[in-house]
């Protein structure tokens, strides 16, 4: 033995305790990472900008006394009865079957308080939902699960569902220990079988088609419904480009922090690109048509306050929408259920298993046992109370920039705190006039 | 009978005056000249009504159908009777690609061919081709009953579910998890009712077909299956 001192254990920076840990896994199980949520790893965010706010050469309004108003109209373009929000933050989509029906109960309830509206998901409409929604948007998914012309007369607006941030290029996942009596008849599926959802539309097929289906929408809904085109963060200037193209009224965009009931952990983490770099080029694509706020954006994919809100359209987006953080809000991932997040080898903040209908604050459940703990009412409730902060968050920061609507807040308010989200926001690093790959450095 | 010239009065103006039949009407029959390839024609009508259309169709024709008649006397462009829920839809000629896609209800006839993907998605329509049907056919089909009286393209009913497959030539081949099933009694029985219904009694017998559905080996997940995916 050398009087020298040992080398102390270094652990690898590529084969980390994580990724071996994955390794044992998928050796043990052979069967890949399926879980809900989005993306885990760190990407530039809304958190890399900063806003500017008012000095001398521009004015703030007054807080509380001078009016910010935050309302936005959807479906403009061509919709005979186009919709019109208080607040632009919508409940994004999320599946009766993947959530259960007393959280799509309370996203209605809460959407509704809060003067917003929320959306269906790959599984139908349900009473709930329609009941307690006052703007309620039907999803027009490739599954098509409980498509039928009455539900897509009496939704207030149609989302045609080409791609989600979580899986770009991927269909939906509904595994068995979910598909419940109810569940199984309206996805027309036998109970207890894995359902996976198709990744391309059963009837038509690229942009040229897309076209005709929206056409047909139209005539279904005698042109009254707004049509939203949803797209996964992939390309997101020609998929916008395309989407106005084929006559939607709203480009509904997602980026790869965006939420999944159930997907391949590797699908999530590597497929996709982030929000921050997404609605640049989506807004490029709107203006070089002449149709920036004739069609209107909604972004989604990391939203968590009134800060990422203000930021996203202050990049050009007319709202955003909110789905993790709207389950956050009901109740999902609660430090109160720490002790049955343990029995599930998870802790609180981190379970993702939401593909295992095990959770324990009955938010994305189909077993009666756990969805009875979730009250609606109450749920609905803090959703709302959580939209309205969010809409007074945005609103300090527009007055402060000296806007009285928050759609006039613009790039010009915002400054970067890093190369990489200058880069992708266009917004030039704090101090500086220079937006890395822009202007000729 | 109402007529109506699709080329003259356009096609907004018909789908309205169709939607406007429902809960109330004595106007049961209608006739559509010069569609000329539109899309969309007669798309979500509900009244048990009959429109004959005089020519061909473009995209979509009939789609969301409930509770109407519709006679194409012609051929049916891509998606015709796309997610139907009840009704008829009859085509004299031949179909395009997807037809009676992710249909929930009602019956769909297909004089002549039907081009691939027919009844994908399928869920709950029946579909009587008197023709052959082209690859892909009845993809991740639900529920329903697929008759053929010709020949299957590639890969039937590839992943498909608890749909019923009949064909009574040949099948290329079948695609994953589908497999030939024995003919029982009461298939026999659907045949019949469906070959009757679908104006094909004379043309085919119920005995002559053959009937495909699924090994449902994929459907929960297993490692071992992989290769199948």
């Amino acid at each position: 033995m050398s009087d020298f001192p040992h080398t102390p254990p270094r652990f690898s920076a590529t084969f980390t305790p994580a990724v071996n840990a994955e390794i044992r896994r998928a050796a043990a199980s052979g069967i890949y990472d399926i879980r809900g949520g989005g993306t885990k790893r760190h990407l530039p965010h809304f958190d890399d900008l900063l806003f500017l706010g008012a000095s001398i050469s521009r004015y703030p309004l007054e807080g509380y006394r001078e009016k910010c108003a935050t309302d936005v109209w959807l479906g403009t373009r061509h919709a005979k009865k186009p919709i019109h929000l208080d607040i632009p933050i919508t409940i994004a989509g999320m599946s009766f079957g993947s959530l259960s029906g007393p959280a799509k109960e309370a996203l209605g309830r809460g959407a509704t308080i809060a003067g917003t509206s929320t959306t269906t998901g790959d599984g139908g409409m349900t009473e709930e939902e329609r009941g307690h929604s006052k703007k309620l948007v039907y999803q027009y998914l490739p599954s098509r699960y409980g498509m039928n012309p009455d539900d897509l007369r009496r939704a207030d607006a149609i989302e045609v569902v080409v791609g989600q941030g979580a899986k770009p290029g991927g269909g939906g996942m509904l595994l068995g220990q979910k598909i419940s009596d109810r569940v199984a008849q309206m996805r027309n599926l036998p109970k207890g079988i894995d359902q996976r959802s198709a990744c391309r539309h059963p009837d038509w097929t690229g942009p040229d088609d897309l076209e005709i289906k929206i056409h047909e929408i139209r005539e279904i809904t005698d042109w009254e419904k707004p049509i939203y085109v949803k797209i996964g963060g992939a390309r997101p200037y020609y998929d916008t480009a395309l989407a106005v193209k084929a006559g939607a009224d709203v480009v509904v965009l997602d980026g790869m922090q965006g939420g999944t009931a159930a997907t391949q952990d590797v699908f999530i983490e590597h497929v996709g690109m982030p929000i921050l770099a997404c609605i640049p080029l989506a807004v490029k694509a709107l203006q070089d048509l002449g149709m920036h706020r004739k069609v209107q954006l909604i972004v989604s994919g990391g939203i968590r306050s009134g800060a990422d809100v203000a930021k996203a359209l202050a990049l050009g987006a007319d709202a955003a929408s909110i789905g993790t953080a709207a389950l956050v809000a009901l109740g999902d991932n609660d430090p109160k259920w720490e002790e049955e997040y343990q029995k599930l080898g998870a802790t609180a903040d981190a379970y993702d298993d939401w593909h295992e209908g095990k959770d324990p604050a009955g938010i994305t459940t189909q077993d009666p046992e756990l969805y009875k703990r979730f009250d609606p009412i109450l749920g609905g409730r803090r959703l709302a109370n959580y939209l309205k902060v969010m809409t007074l968050e945005a609103q300090t920061i527009a007055r402060a920039c000296g806007k009285n609507h928050l759609h006039n807040l613009e790039p010009e308010d915002l400054c970067s705190l890093t190369i990489e989200a200058a880069a992708m926001a266009g917004v030039p690093i704090a101090g500086t006039n220079w937006i890395p790959g822009r202007t000729g450095f | 009978m109402q007529s109506f010239d699709l080329g003259k009065e356009g096609l907004r103006a018909l789908n309205s005056a169709l939607h406007a039949l429902k809960g109330q009407t004595n106007m049961t029959a209608w006739e559509v000249v010069n569609p000329k390839g539109a899309h969309a024609i007669a798309a979500g009508v509900d009244a048990p009504v009959d429109i004959t259309v005089r020519g061909s169709t473009g995209y979509y024709c009939a789609g969301m159908n409930k509770q109407a008649t519709i006679r194409i006397k012609g051929s049916a462009g891509p998606g015709v009777a796309e997610n139907m829920m009840s009704g008829t839809v009859i085509i004299d000629g031949d179909a395009s690609q997807y037809a009676g896609a992710t249909g929930c209800g009602g019956l769909l006839v297909i004089k002549g061919n039907a081009s691939s993907r027919c009844g994908i998605s399928m869920k709950g329509i029946d579909i009587v081709v008197h023709g052959n049907i082209g690859h892909m056919s009845a993809f991740m089909a639900q529920s329903g009953n697929l008759v053929v009286l010709g020949n299957a393209g590639e890969a039937l009913g590839d992943s498909l579910y608890e749909a019923r497959l009949f064909v009574r030539g040949s099948v290329k081949s079948l695609g994953a998890d589908c497999i030939e099933k024995e003919m029982r009694p009461e298939h026999y029985a659907i045949l019949e009712d469906l070959l009757r219904r679908g104006e094909a009694e004379g043309k085919a017998k119920p005995e002559e077909f053959r009937r495909y559905g699924s090994a449902r080996k994929l459907y929960n997940f297993n490692i071992d299956n992989a290769s199948a995916y």
